[in-house]
């Protein structure tokens, strides 16, 4: 009995959270996940999705990475999840699989922001930069966003809520459960993002079980 | 929401350079010599191209001066293919290297499949915008590339061979030397840099963190999805493929197959499953018969 009582506000303390780890920097998320104190598992199979409470999609080659998820039956299961509410980050090329449209593609995606991308939209690598950008909605300290061969969020839908800006362009966005960033915070020192998406995961678990 | 201008933005820092070797981790990186064979790679999920005039092994057998592609070729591929697009300059040749970046590839490879243009010096890399891989046998050579501001590494192995030994002997050859250095005490670290013939700075930082400072790649003499999961569990962070798909019976179909057995390396039901009935491999060349000039790998210091 007292096992049972401890076991609710334990579980709730810590989030399981899968990186989808076909190709690219997923190691660096799971690094910075671990480093809030969150456990995480990689993800390969429609299997290794039971019992996730969070997923991220991390950076990299997004037709690589779609391809790998689609021949492997984890978008389907990804999609099937999200379905219930589970709670999806995705960077750079994991923003590019999330996104419902994509700019002369018609690559695999999990389609579930309502967003346009356009892919490798400031041009090829040696356009690739990094700056400083600040947001309301993570204080006063300016924030480091460190784009590589990085999309553009081309429109948006009204509903999708608009969490930073570069150039009045959307880099950091939220709909429901789905978070989603044209540039790598996984490559800086600075947690402020992922720990809003652990706090998202800890809401909607919340939510959830009462 | 705050705006921050131009002004603030800086392009091509380490951090961009090593971010996209970071992206390109746990994939696999083809060669090719025409747009064809890149839009073939990329449907097999190849995460970039390596453009070149001549796969490893069509070089070893036709011998001759193996240089840059031509930018038209160059051109073809990134107008056939949304992926990077890497492309190979001959070592010290800083005049091929700045084409190279003219032409906007994604990552250059001073690279020892190429013939050298010069017997002493590698290029300087920190100063061009564009990133570059470098080969290496060894953890010196991998620091002294690293020192010159190679933003990714890459084991040599046996480039055109479809041997693996090579790959496998650097790759443990690296991996130990990174080892031996976590072993020492402070005041030895000076010594090993100097026996090493690796920068100071560098022998302290892989010492402290038991790892490069760049990601480190496998490449030279893969040929089978087995291959390259071998180089995975042996520690490369990612597989360049040369010959190895294309000088096979069915690339289209063994290059989806390295792709797979790379993003399932450590589960060997899938790897047998990936492997199944894929033609016959290149040919391949026992890399205990090369000598002297027949080895590229010698090539680099």
């Amino acid at each position: 009995m007292m096992q049972q009582g401890t076991d609710v506000p334990t579980s709730l303390r810590t989030h399981l959270i899968g990186v989808v780890s076909f190709q690219g920097d997923f190691q660096r998320h799971i690094s910075m996940l671990h480093g809030l104190g969150v456990e995480t598992r990689e993800v390969r199979n429609p299997t290794d999705l039971v019992g996730l409470h969070g997923v991220v999609l991390p950076g990299g080659e997004s037709t690589t990475i779609g391809m790998l998820m689609e021949r492997y039956g984890v978008t389907e299961a990804l999609k099937a999840r999200a379905a219930e509410g589970l709670p999806i980050f995705g960077t750079c090329a994991g923003l590019i699989l999330l996104a419902e449209d994509i700019l002369n593609s018609t690559q695999p995606r999990l389609g579930l922001l309502p967003v346009s991308v356009e892919r490798n939209a400031y041009g090829r690598q040696v356009e690739s930069f990094e700056t400083r950008f600040s947001s309301p909605v993570f204080g006063e300290t300016a924030l480091e966003g460190v784009f590589i061969r990085a999309p553009r969020i081309r429109t948006c839908s009204p509903e999708v809520e608009l969490l930073a800006a570069l150039d009045q362009e959307p880099i950091l966005v939220r709909h429901g459960a789905i978070l989603g960033a044209t540039f790598h915070p996984e490559l800086t020192q600075d947690t402020r993002i992922h720990r809003y998406f652990v706090d998202m995961v800890q809401t909607i678990r919340a939510k959830q079980l009462s | 929401m705050t705006d921050i201008s131009w002004s603030e933005r800086q392009k091509s820092t380490w951090r961009t350079k090593v971010g996209l070797a970071e992206m390109l981790k746990g994939g696999v990186i083809m060669d090719v010599v025409n747009a064809e064979q890149a839009v073939i790679a990329a449907e097999a999920g190849a995460q970039a191209v390596m453009a070149l005039e001549r796969v490893p092994a069509d070089i070893r057998a036709q011998g001759g001066v193996a240089r840059m592609s031509d930018p038209k070729l160059i051109k073809e591929i990134q107008e056939a293919v949304s992926i990077p697009v890497m492309a190979k300059c001959r070592i010290g040749h800083f005049v091929e290297a700045q084409i190279l970046e003219a032409l906007n590839v994604d990552f250059i490879d001073e690279s020892e499949v190429l013939t050298p243009a010069d017997d002493r010096y590698h290029v300087e890399k920190e100063s061009f915008r564009v990133p570059f891989v470098c080969g290496c046998r060894d953890l010196g050579e991998a620091l002294r590339r690293i020192g010159e501001g190679a933003a990714m590494i890459r084991t040599k192995g046996e480039a055109g061979t479809g041997d693996v030994v090579e790959a496998v002997r650097h790759l443990r050859e690296l991996s130990g030397g990174i080892r031996r250095l976590q072993g020492l005490r402070r005041e030895e670290l000076m010594t090993a840099a100097k026996e090493l013939g690796a920068p100071y700075e560098l022998v302290l930082e892989v010492a402290a963190t038991g790892k490069l400072p760049v990601p480190n790649f496998s490449a030279g003499g893969v040929a089978t999805p087995a291959d390259a999961a071998l180089m995975m569990q042996l520690g490369a962070e990612a597989v360049f493929v040369g010959s190895g798909v294309f000088k096979s019976d069915n690339p289209a179909r063994r290059a989806r197959a390295v792709v797979d057995a790379v993003a399932h390396y450590r589960d060997p039901a899938k790897l047998a499953e990936i492997s199944y009935d894929l033609g016959e491999p290149m040919v391949g060349i026992s890399t205990a018969g090369l000598v002297g000039e027949d080895r590229l790998a010698v090539r680099g210091w």
